[in-house]
């Protein structure tokens, strides 16, 4: 690669030709203010419209000031980043975005993490001059189950435009309208649950501001909480640990899972259990569901659908449904670790506790924002009542802890109840691209040749690139795989077998990039890459340490069969951990 | 919302007028100026299909639609009337015609009048600077035009 150098702020630099002076800035240390910008290195995107101009740097020799984001690096170039006449525009261009803003930071939801925010208080803005025709705009809040949008707060950075588009694909936001209109919506300014919108909430995880945030159910859990005549009982996502520590100043990828389970004991739940427990759960149920698919393929069947698609994130399963309703037999019908958990907490377990399932309230924390949709949806309901009563959020977690005067870092660890707290470390590994797969191979094989796995790990499964493929030896059958994160990958799979370019036998998707550590609903990780690589290791560190690693190991899902379910795709199992898809016609 | 029914006629023009810009996304902007002018406006359906046929999400055509003041989403009625109000022109008195238009069909700007006959638009500079101020009816043009005379001008149109 060819290099080139230049001066900025009196250092001399080299770069790669094509960096930009934003780049070339950073590489010396030199932090350069910006607001639109956002750089995903581990997706490889990078969203510089170059429109708000607050890094504008001063260029020799030009005679406009130039956005540092989207400035291509020339050799010999002299470049000033910190001239009175750059600070004064700076901070003119934010009093104007400032202008039309609403002055609420004190209870906005978004307050202590907005990027707005910060700008203010390193550019030590104490007012804002007033501006002709800068209304406070009173565009209408939109709540969906998952989201709330309030474009009120939207400074039209079109971060969420980016993500929604070109990495989700989805295509359900847009900008819209001009001046000081401008907002970013679906088409035609419809609800947002009526645009093709999956909830996967990654809109939300890189909106700068508090544009976009999550349906927020912490005070809903603390009046349960309080409630004499309910039985609260909690289930928390496998990615939740690798993550949760981040919000009390822990290092990325510190695994908090004993003091999560300590935490949420103080916080008054009646009983602490672990989506990990359904994991297994799931790995028996689509596990068998995969096997008896590919064995019928084999044997000839023409009615045996292959490949199996996992259908663990709601997310995927909303995509599907708007963008794929001609192939709505090929998921697995399993439900989500979720609404597994939950089905069987208010059958199962709330038999043995001698309860209705009125008196139950389950709680699912987790690091994802469609599960807030999934565990509304009608199919999970019994006579109205949900099987999941509130899905919130890691964050909304951390929130719950902080507001509960709990110092998190300093609990001595704790452990899960039983039955439904057990769990293999197959179940851990849910929580990052490519695990569901490895976990279901360590089932599926051993089940498929009756023979032991002569080793655990899958390494050839793991990892962070957006598709990967692998073939696994089944004793002489050869079973080949899929892996796709993030819904625009998962687009181009599912294209290819719609055109029948692939023979693949099973496929693993999850919506959101690097898999659920990624999640919508996990702490803000500002682009940073090395956030989810440190999650990523943390999750297969707990999985290598747990004693049992397969999920038809654990005994106490071996219990729940024989005492409850009978076996896998039984009757009783398909009425409570299966589903069926339904057309959404959204485009 | 509007009441536009897509029919199939309608969405061969459609198709044909995608295909011939290739399909191209990034011919958007001149796929929806030829759509207007076949349609007269841009409703939902129609904008629907186009996104369709650039492959492209239909928020992002809506987009566009709404960021150019050219595109509209209202029909426009069998006579556009179109004032200038360029900078000659309105020194000349555009706004007292556009005034007159409004009380006489009872629309405002950018409205409809009720029998689908007339609608109201302004617009900048035709070129026509020397016949300030100047309106146009459809594809004609009315130089000099006074208060005084539209009730007569809009007479002429059944």
């Amino acid at each position: 690669m060819e290099k080139i150098s230049l001066i900025i702020d009196n250092a001399s630099v080299e770069v790669e030709k094509g960096a930009t002076i934003l780049q070339a800035a950073k590489q010396i240390g030199i932090n350069i203010p910006t607001l639109c910008y956002m750089n995903l290195e581990h997706l490889n995107i990078e969203n510089k419209p170059g429109g708000c101009r607050i890094c504008v740097v001063e260029v020799e020799g030009r005679r406009n000031l130039a956005p540092a984001c989207c400035t291509t690096c020339m050799s010999g170039m002299v470049v000033r980043t910190n001239t009175l006449r750059v600070l004064n525009a700076r901070k003119t261009v934010l009093e104007l975005i400032l202008s039309d803003h609403p002055k609420d930071c004190l209870i906005c939801p978004k307050s202590g993490r907005c990027d707005l925010q910060d700008l203010a208080v390193r550019f030590g803005i104490r007012e804002v001059h007033s501006v002709e025709n800068a209304e406070i705009s009173t565009y209408r809040k939109d709540a969906s189950p998952s989201l709330l949008r309030d474009m009120d707060k939207c400074v039209m950075c079109r971060r969420c435009e980016s993500i929604c588009n070109d990495v989700q694909s989805v295509g359900a936001l847009s900008a819209i309208n001009r001046g000081f209109h401008s907002v970013v919506a679906p088409a035609f300014e419809q609800d947002i649950i009526d645009s093709p919108c999956t909830f996967c909430g990654q809109c939300v995880a890189v909106c700068p501001t508090g544009a976009l945030t999550e349906v927020d159910h912490t005070s809903k859990v603390i009046l349960a909480l309080g409630d004499p005549n309910k039985t609260v009982v909690v289930q928390t996502a496998p990615a939740v640990r690798a993550a949760l520590g981040e919000e009390f100043g822990l290092e990325p990828g510190t695994l908090v899972t004993g003091k999560m389970a300590a935490a949420l004991r103080h916080l008054g739940f009646d009983k602490v259990f672990d989506t990990d427990f359904a994991a297994d759960l799931t790995i028996m149920e689509e596990g068998t569901e995969l096997l008896d698919r590919i064995g019928r393929f084999l044997k000839g069947d023409k009615t045996a659908k292959l490949p199996i698609l996992t259908s663990c994130c709601p997310a995927w399963v909303n995509f599907f449904e708007t963008n794929y309703p001609d192939m709505l037999d090929v998921p697995s019908t399993a439900r989500s670790p979720q609404q597994m958990f939950g089905s069987v907490a208010k059958t199962y377990l709330a038999d043995k506790m001698g309860i209705k399932r009125e008196e139950m309230v389950v709680v699912s924390v987790m690091p994802c924002l469609a599960k807030k949709y999934d565990c509304q949806r009608d199919e999970f309901k019994v006579k109205n009542n949900p099987d999941v009563d509130f899905s919130i959020s890691t964050r909304e977690l951390a929130a719950l802890i902080k507001q509960a005067n709990i110092d998190f870092a300093s609990l001595p660890d704790e452990d899960f109840d039983h039955p439904l707290g057990e769990s293999t470390g197959a179940a851990v590994i849910f929580g990052a691209t490519g695990g569901v797969i490895e976990a279901a191979v360590r089932t599926a094989f051993e089940l498929f040749t009756d023979k032991k796995l002569s080793r655990i790990d899958f390494h050839e499964l793991r990892g962070l690139d957006g598709i990967r493929t692998a073939s696994i030896d089944f004793n002489g059958t050869a079973i080949h795989i899929g892996i796709a994160h993030g819904l625009g990958n998962a687009r181009k799979l599912l294209d290819g077998i719609r055109a029948g370019m692939y023979n693949f036998h099973a496929i693993e998707i999850m919506a959101c990039p690097g898999g659920c550590i990624g999640g919508a609903g996990q702490p803000l990780h500002h682009g940073n890459s090395k956030v989810i690589e440190a999650r990523f290791e943390a999750i297969y560190r707990e999985d290598a340490a747990k004693p049992i690693r397969k999920s038809h190991e654990n005994p106490y899902i071996t219990k729940l069969y024989e005492e409850f379910l009978g076996k896998p795709m039984s009757e009783k199992a398909h009425h409570l951990l299966h589903t069926h898809y339904f057309e959404k016609n959204k485009i | 919302m509007s009441t536009f029914t897509l029919q199939e006629c309608h969405k061969n023009t459609i198709k044909e007028i995608c295909a011939s810009f290739h399909n191209e996304p990034g011919e958007l902007i001149n796929v929806l100026h030829k759509t207007q002018g076949a349609f007269g406006y841009l409703p939902e359906e129609v904008q629907r299909e186009v996104a369709k046929y650039l492959n492209i999400s239909v928020a992002k055509v809506y987009g566009v639609v709404t960021f150019y003041s050219f595109f509209t989403m209202t029909p426009k009625g069998r006579y556009p009337i179109s004032v200038c109000m360029g900078t000659a022109c309105y020194v000349r008195g555009a706004e007292k015609v556009v005034d007159a238009l409004m009380r006489e069909l009872e629309i405002k700007v950018g409205g409809v009048s009720t029998d689908g006959k007339f609608s109201l638009d302004c617009l900048r500079c035709v070129g026509a600077c020397g016949l300030a101020p100047v309106m146009q009816i459809g594809d004609k043009v009315y130089g000099r035009v006074e208060a005084s005379q539209l009730k007569d001008i809009l007479a002429q149109y059944e």
